[in-house]
């Protein structure tokens, strides 16, 4: 008897009157997962179209492969670096557990950098997986609503936010509060005004700032420092990241520290052109933002502070660090939090690129921007939705009235 | 460019809805829809920046310590009277407004109903006040600092209105429908209004 026929036999107990009633979300959940649904449109509008929201969030997923992969590299790789060359001592579970495999903190080992860092990435993200998903399910089942695959990317760039060695605890919190006020309340999927992962994250932000930030939590060694390039680059400059070892080609390649996913712009790079290229992303925003970062970068370039270190970082340098890249393409172009209206999404993106660049300057209090520009971004989204509507109103009307 | 800097600061550093949580009564009772809320923040703009500067004037000439020096009386301090006064100012101000607006602007004065006087007692207006009191703004700051609040006053119920409006089609639970969820709603505005804070230009 294949799957398909299990659930056709499974499927009475959990529909209205069987003994499973309750449990229908997550029959559905599977189900759909699974198998295309056998659930035809009842009412209008009948759009024949094979992308459906499932299709586009694994797509999203797909497109964050590159990115996690480089993830698990990279943070395996500035460990074993930071054990290797600088002595830093790796005394915790992880480490343990890694030497118990048969590894060494090798850098040039690439496996035993990926296994390292799969020992950091997995933890972060089934406890993501594993916490928001029970929220997910609980307010499923109460409200009586769908689970949505939504989840497994909010799950996913939430955990591609986190420093590599974020105690687990912090991680279920953070979640629980992006999945819970970030969208439940709202009513899940599609109805909330904010990036539920930058949500989680923002929270995690201003309420544990010594285990979100500063220049100890990006390596994942216990109590080894070593500044990401914009922690430097607030600090002392261009001239104090190169002397800190750092090259353009290190940064957009992903060999620096940082949160989990955000390292590797390259990775990103890939997995954001095939959301362009499928259309799931909106190329507007995306162009907004870049363009938005180049004009503000030249503006405090030429016209910025001299006692201002981080005003002369060039543009390229801009996206090459920091969780621009990853903002950018899957943060700002959430079609649910972003603006609706095609010019509206332009004035969108531009605001968050101009928002990233004016905090990582102008902000002595944050080094990176990114996500508190697209959150912000988010709060004007309607508001720029309703003024694009507008326009488009009062031109109309004009145009009727020569007519 | 100091000027630049506190209207910067007024607007969006400090602004006085999503980082001090001041006037939430008509914030969150007004902000149901976009043209009303444009509507109540012109006004709090109006009103602001006409009573922080007017307020500052009577703080400065007649009563802060000393300010009576020009009529003889350098020894008097009347500065107990500081909220009265500023109430009663505040008050008069608004009762012009609506006067105003009730010949000029109907719509609008019905749209507003009872709250254009509450105004009055609204806190962000006296609150203006009493930040230029405390900080001891000069009579241009204030000028500054009263249309700059305002502005971000106006600013963040408009932002928020426009949230509400798209949250209409939102499926919020039943304990939470109404006021319940406005209250999460601007502290997750204010969430992304964190970004300013420690900006310096």
């Amino acid at each position: 008897m294949s799957l398909r026929d299990r659930f056709h036999r499974w499927e009475p107990h959990f529909l209205p009157g069987g003994k499973w009633e309750r449990w229908y979300p997550l029959y559905e959940m599977v189900e759909t997962f699974l198998y295309w649904t056998n659930q035809p449109t009842k009412s209008a509008p009948h759009v024949r179209d094979a992308i459906d929201l499932k299709r586009m969030m694994s797509y999203v997923v797909v497109a964050l492969l590159p990115a996690v992969l480089m993830a698990c590299y990279n943070t395996g790789y500035q460990a074993n670096l930071a054990v290797s060359a600088f002595g830093a001592e790796k005394g915790d579970w992880r480490g343990a557990l890694y030497l118990a495999l048969g590894f060494s903190f090798d850098p040039e080992s690439v496996v035993g950098n990926f296994v390292l860092g799969l020992l950091h990435f997995l933890p972060i993200y089934l406890t993501t997986l594993v916490v928001g998903g029970l929220w997910e399910v609980l307010f499923a089942i109460v409200r009586k609503h769908e689970v949505n695959e939504g989840f497994l990317v909010t799950s996913m760039l939430y955990t591609l936010t986190m420093p590599p060695n974020a105690p687990l605890w912090l991680v279920a919190l953070g979640i629980s509060f992006g999945v819970v006020f970030g969208k439940e309340i709202f009513g899940g999927t599609g109805k909330n005004f904010l990036n539920p992962a930058l949500t989680g994250r923002a929270f995690l932000f201003f309420a544990y700032p010594s285990a979100m930030s500063g220049d100890t939590v990006w390596v994942a060694v216990d109590g080894y420092a070593r500044a990401t390039p914009l922690g430097i680059g607030a600090s002392e400059g261009m001239a104090g990241i190169a002397q800190a070892g750092y090259t353009w080609w290190d940064a957009f390649l992903g060999f620096i520290p940082g949160s989990l996913g955000e390292t590797s712009a390259l990775a990103i790079l890939i997995g954001g052109l095939f959301l362009l290229y499928t259309k799931i992303a909106s190329w507007r925003i995306v162009a907004g933002v870049a363009i938005g970062v180049i004009v503000t970068t030249l503006l405090f370039n030429w016209f910025g502070p001299a006692n201002n270190p981080m005003a002369a970082m060039p543009w390229y340098w801009h996206f090459a660090v920091g969780g621009l890249m990853l903002a950018m393409f899957f943060m700002a172009t959430d079609p649910v939090s972003a603006s609706m209206t095609q010019a509206g999404r332009w004035i969108f993106g531009l605001l968050i690129g101009f928002m990233v660049v004016l905090i990582r300057v102008a902000n002595p209090a944050f080094p990176e921007g990114a996500m508190l520009a697209v959150l912000f971004a988010n709060v004007w989204a309607p508001f720029i939705d309703y003024l694009v509507m507008r326009w488009h109103l009062s031109r109309r009307e004009r145009r009727y009235v020569q007519l | 460019m100091e000027l630049l800097n506190l209207f910067i600061t007024a607007v969006f550093i400090e602004n006085l809805a999503l980082s001090f949580f001041l006037g939430m009564c008509t914030f969150l009772a007004i902000s149901k829809k976009i043209e009303t809320a444009i509507g109540l923040g012109i006004a709090v703009v109006v009103v602001q920046s006409l009573t922080v500067p007017l307020n500052n004037l009577i703080n400065h000439y007649l009563l802060a310590e000393g300010a009576l020096a020009w009529a003889g009386l350098p020894d008097v301090d009347l500065s107990f009277l500081g909220f009265l006064s500023f109430i009663g100012l505040i008050a008069a101000a608004v009762q012009v407004l609506e006067m105003f607006l009730d010949r000029y602007v109907p719509a609008l004065y019905n749209a507003l109903g009872i709250f254009l006087p509450l105004i009055t007692v609204n806190c962000a207006i006296l609150g203006g006040t009493l930040f230029m009191v405390e900080r001891d703004y000069t009579f241009a700051e204030s000028v500054v600092y009263g249309v700059g609040s305002g502005l971000g006053w106006a600013l963040a119920i408009v932002l928020m209105a426009a949230v509400r409006e798209k949250l209409k089609y939102a499926d919020i639970p039943a304990g939470l429908q109404g006021l319940g969820s406005a209250f999460m709603t601007a502290g997750l505005m204010a969430l992304g209004f964190m970004a300013f804070s420690g900006l310096k230009l």
